[in-house]
C-alpha cells in the first residue's frame, strides 16, 4: 500500500477564522482523525506552530550551522500534515477532500517513495 | 495470400493502438512498458504482414506480440534487480490472459489520461498520445510547442501517474459525472484547437478536429448511455459539416450567414441531427446536447433567412440556465440581435465581463456598426484585433473594420 502526505497550507494575511469557526474546525479534524484511524489508513498527523518558531540547520564550510527560520520566506506555509496509507491517488484524494473541508484550507497530496515490501 | 499495403497497416495502427496500449497498461500496470511494447509489436507487423498477410485478428496479434515482447524485456530487467520490472512482471502474472475477443480497456485509460491531478494541457497531450496514437512530434506541432518541451511534459505525466498512484479505473458513480465532464472537455478542446488554431497562420488544423471526432466516437461506443457523450459527438459533427464552407480558397474566414450552404457536408449533418433527435427522445439535456441542438437548428436552414432564431434563442436560454457563463450570454446575444434588434443585444453585451476575450469585442463591434455607432465599432474592432493571435481571424476583423463607413 502506498503512503501519502496531506499537507495543510495556510496563507499569511488570509481570512482569520472566527473563534466559533476555529472550534468547529478543531472538532472536525478530531473526527476526521478518528475516522482515518477506524479505517486503518492513519499513520501520523500533527499541527505545527507558526513558522516564526522554525530553525534551519545546514552544512557550511564543513561545519553545521543553525540559523533562524523558516527556510522558505513565502506567504504560504505548512500548518500541519497527515501521513496516510491508501491504495491509490483517488483513495488518498477522498481523504484529502474531507481534510480540506475540515481544515478550511488547501491540502497538497504527495506520494512517498514506495517502501520495499517487508 | 493477399499482400498488406502500408495504408492498411496505418489504418490498423490508428484503430488498434489505443486499445492495445490500454490492454497492456492493465496487464503490466505501467504506461511506458505498454507503449513501448505496442510500438515494437507494430514495428514487427510492418516487417511481417506484407509477407504473411493480415492476421485474422490484427488487434489480438498486436496485443499478444506486445505482451511477449514486454515479458522478455521485463525478465531481463528483473534479472538486474529492477524493482519496476519485478512489480510489472508480478502484476502480469496475476492478470488473466483471455484468448477470447480483445477486451476493451480504453475507458479506464481515458479516465487516467484525463485525471484531475494532471494539468489540462497534459490531459490533452496524453489522450492524443495514448488513445489517439499520435507521435510526440505530431502533438508538439499541433500545439506549437517545441518537441523537447512536449516530450518532457509527457514523460513527467507518465511518471506522475506511476509515482502518485493515479489509478486505471472508471470512477465510481458518485464521481462519474464530474470526471466524465473533464474527459468530454479534453476532447472538445482538441476539436476546437483543430477548428480554430488559437495561434498561428492557418485557421484550421482539421486533422486535430478529425482526431477529436474519432475520440468522440470511441467515447460513445464505450459509454452508449451517456447523453452528454452523444451530445458532444453530435456537436462536433455538426460544426465540422460546415468546414468546406467556412474559408474561401484564399483562406479567408466566411461567417455562417455568408457561407455557401450547398457545400456543407450533408452526411455529417444527417448523422449529427439524428443523434440530436435521439438525445431529445432521451430527454436528459446537458450543455453539449443543447449546443448540438443549436447547431442542428442552423443546419436545418437552407439559407440564413430561414434560420429559426426563436428556437435558437430558447435553446440559449436553456443553456444559460445550465451554464451561466458570460461566453454563453455573449452567444445568446447574437441570436437575440436577430430577433429583437442590435440595440437590445448591445445592451446585454455591455453588461458582460469579457474584456479579455477577442470575440466579445468582435460581437460588440458588429452590433455597434448595426446601430450606426461606427466610431465605437472601429474601436471595438481594434480591441478584438489586438486580442487574437490567429492570422485568418485577424484578417477577417481588419476587413470588417475597413468596411465601416467613414
Amino acid at each position: 500500500m502506498k503512503q501519502y502526505m496531506l499537507s495543510v497550507y495556510h496563507e499569511d494575511g488570509g481570512p482569520e477564522l472566527s473563534s466559533e469557526a476555529m472550534a468547529a474546525s478543531v472538532r472536525d479534524v478530531d473526527a476526521l482523525n478518528q475516522e482515518m484511524d477506524a479505517a486503518g489508513v492513519w499513520v501520523f498527523a500533527g499541527g505545527l506552530h507558526n513558522d516564526s518558531t522554525a530553525s534551519v540547520l545546514r552544512v557550511k564550510d564543513g561545519a553545521v550551522v543553525t540559523t533562524d527560520g523558516p527556510y522558505l520566506e513565502t506567504k504560504e506555509r505548512i500548518g500541519g500534515f497527515w501521513v496516510i496509507k491508501a491504495d491509490d491517488l483517488d483513495a488518498a484524494r477522498a481523504w484529502a477532500r474531507k481534510a480540506t473541508v475540515a481544515c478550511a484550507a488547501p491540502i497538497e497530496v504527495r506520494p512517498f517513495h514506495d517502501e520495499p515490501e517487508a | 495470400m493477399r499482400p498488406v499495403s502500408d495504408p492498411e497497416i496505418e489504418r490498423v495502427f490508428r484503430e488498434e493502438f489505443g486499445r492495445a496500449v490500454a490492454v497492456l497498461v492493465r496487464s503490466f500496470g505501467d504506461i511506458d512498458i505498454a507503449e513501448e511494447a505496442v510500438q515494437e509489436a507494430f514495428t514487427v507487423a510492418v516487417q511481417r504482414w506484407p509477407e504473411t498477410g493480415l492476421p485474422p485478428s490484427p488487434a489480438g496479434w498486436i496485443i499478444t506480440t506486445a505482451r511477449h515482447r514486454a515479458i522478455d524485456r521485463l525478465r531481463s530487467d528483473a534479472a538486474r534487480a529492477d524493482r519496476y520490472a519485478k512489480a510489472a512482471l508480478m502484476q502480469s502474472e496475476n492478470y488473466p490472459i483471455d484468448d477470447g475477443p480483445v477486451r476493451d480497456e480504453r475507458l479506464r485509460l481515458i479516465f487516467t489520461c484525463c485525471h484531475p491531478a494532471l494539468a489540462s494541457e497534459v490531459q490533452v497531450a496524453l489522450t492524443l498520445r495514448l488513445l489517439g496514437g499520435l507521435s510526440t512530434p505530431e502533438i508538439a506541432r499541433a500545439f506549437i510547442v517545441p518537441e523537447a518541451t512536449m516530450a518532457q511534459r509527457i514523460v513527467r505525466a507518465k511518471h506522475k501517474i506511476r509515482d502518485a498512484g493515479i489509478p486505471y479505473r472508471v470512477p465510481p458513480s458518485s464521481e462519474l459525472a464530474d470526471r466524465l465532464s473533464s474527459v468530454l472537455a479534453v476532447v472538445y478542446f482538441i476539436f476546437n484547437e483543430g477548428y480554430v488554431a488559437s495561434a498561428g497562420e492557418s485557421l484550421d488544423r482539421s486533422d486535430l478536429a478529425a482526431e477529436a471526432i474519432r475520440l468522440g466516437r470511441i467515447l460513445v461506443e464505450l459509454m452508449p448511455d451517456e447523453p452528454e457523450a452523444l451530445g458532444l459527438l453530435a456537436l462536433m459533427l455538426l460544426i465540422h459539416s460546415r468546414q468546406p464552407a467556412r474559408t474561401t480558397s484564399g483562406g479567408e474566414l466566411v461567417l455562417i450567414a455568408d457561407q455557401d450552404r450547398t457545400i456543407w457536408d450533408r452526411s455529417l449533418i444527417t448523422e449529427g441531427q439524428s443523434i440530436v433527435r435521439l438525445c431529445l427522445r432521451r430527454n436528459l439535456p446537458g450543455p453539449y446536447q443543447i449546443q448540438a441542438a443549436i447547431n442542428a437548428a442552423h443546419s436545418d436552414a437552407r439559407n440564413v433567412a430561414e434560420t429559426d432564431w426563436n428556437q435558437i434563442l430558447q435553446l440559449y436560454d436553456q443553456l444559460l440556465a445550465l451554464t451561466p457563463t458570460p461566453v454563453v450570454a455573449l452567444n445568446r446575444a447574437v441570436a437575440l440581435a436577430e430577433l429583437r434588434g442590435a440595440a437590445v443585444a448591445l445592451a446585454e453585451v455591455d453588461t458582460l465581463e469579457l474584456r479579455d476575450y477577442h470575440l466579445f469585442h468582435a460581437v460588440r463591434a458588429d452590433l455597434l456598426s448595426r446601430v450606426g455607432r461606427n466610431e465605437d465599432a472601429r474601436d471595438a474592432y481594434a480591441a478584438a484585433i489586438a486580442r487574437t493571435a490567429n492570422t485568418a481571424e485577424r484578417r477577417f476583423l481588419e476587413q470588417a473594420r475597413n468596411a465601416l463607413p467613414a
